[in-house]
């Protein structure tokens, strides 16, 4: 067993200049790999200041803090989310927030960034050195710990519109439900939601009625299924809206659609809910 | 007894639904004295400041998602 496990290791030392010079062998993900070969950043540091809301659900008497880190832009990835695993890697593992694909399809960075809700890893640094950043929790949620918000209302409200097909009649063949391409056209801009809450969290009117009105991200997905040309209950749908607050809370202040990190608008959608049900 | 303000009602009205949800759960009530199981953990926070509102606020929202989630019938004991 020995003499196999030596011989083995022997063989990949052997192969690995082959493949990979070991001038770019990473430390961390968000390290530049040319940083051997380019003079070394250190030389002319980019010191930038991150300020980053820190809260502990273990002591709550104690009130959320803002907390500094300096990190060096050079050494650093582009985007927001790199500066953030940099800091929980190298500056202090206690710092809380959620990440998962680090390309803007999973929606669990979403975070307020310098005033505007957005995910970290779709939000480039600013380049100014001089000037700070600030990042907090996305606003009137519950913080379930320092960039971490509750978002169990959001997924509660999301399972109240039934966010699935709902048809009765089979198609004649038994195979799958066709669509038109003008039909399927018309989910343009609708599927490509990833609810990652940055816009109904950034609208007024559903900071002050949460409970009741059901907000921009929820209703674009409503309508997503109102659209659909495959669903039957359209009628339900339509029944279940109707009523003063959960659409009509909607005023147009359109701040769902300047905040979209995914560039969809809401706001329309919107309105086309307002027609179908005034229709 | 002093007049107890809204927070603290909801402080108290939390623990007697814990007492409330306690008592559907025959095996809880076996193991441990009925009031005992939920006692520890208000007790655990007796130091809050009355007054420090968010803390309470905080704590009363955590106390309401413990309670729903471990008074759903799946679920017949803590350890």
């Amino acid at each position: 067993m020995a003499s196999l496990r030596s011989t083995s290791r022997l063989f990949a030392a052997a192969s690995r200049p082959l493949f990979r010079p070991a001038a770019f062998a990473r430390s961390y993900a968000t390290v530049e790999a040319t940083q051997t070969v380019e003079p070394s950043p250190s030389e002319n540091p980019n010191m930038k200041t991150f300020k980053v809301y820190r809260w502990n659900p273990d002591t709550p008497t104690e009130k959320p803090t803002m907390q500094s880190y300096q990190l060096d832009l050079n050494k650093t990835g582009p985007m927001m989310l790199d500066a953030l695993i940099r800091i929980k890697n190298e500056l202090d593992p206690t710092l809380t927030f959620r990440r998962s694909c680090r390309e803007g399809i999973c929606g669990s960075c979403a975070m307020n960034i310098d005033g505007v809700n957005t995910l970290a890893c779709l939000c480039r640094i600013p380049t100014q050195a001089n000037s700070e950043s600030r990042i907090y929790p996305l606003p009137h949620t519950y913080v379930v710990k320092d960039l971490v918000p509750d978002l169990t209302l959001f997924y509660k409200q999301y399972k109240s519109i039934k966010p699935y097909l709902q048809r009765d009649t089979p198609t004649e063949d038994g195979l799958e439900y066709r669509q038109s391409p003008e039909d399927r056209k018309k989910l343009d801009g609708l599927y490509e939601c990833i609810l990652c809450a940055c816009c109904s969290t950034s609208c007024p009117s559903y900071w002050w009625n949460s409970e009741e009105y059901l907000g921009p991200a929820i209703l674009l997905q409503s309508y997503r299924w109102l659209a659909d040309s495959r669903d039957e209950r359209t009628a339900e749908r339509k029944a279940a809206l109707d009523n003063s607050m959960s659409v009509y809370r909607c005023h147009t202040i359109l701040n769902c659609t300047r905040t979209c990190p995914k560039g969809l608008n809401p706001g329309r959608a919107i309105a086309e809910t307002k027609k179908m049900l005034a229709a | 007894m002093a007049r107890l303000s809204g927070l603290q009602r909801e402080v108290l009205s939390l623990y007697r639904q814990c007492l409330r949800e306690i008592r559907k759960k025959p095996t809880v009530r076996i193991t441990l004295p009925r009031w005992e199981t939920s006692w520890a953990e208000f007790q655990k926070h007796l130091s809050v400041n009355k007054k420090d509102f968010g803390a309470v606020e905080y704590l009363l929202r955590k106390g309401h998602r413990q309670l729903e989630m471990y008074a759903s019938p799946g679920i017949r004991n803590i350890r």
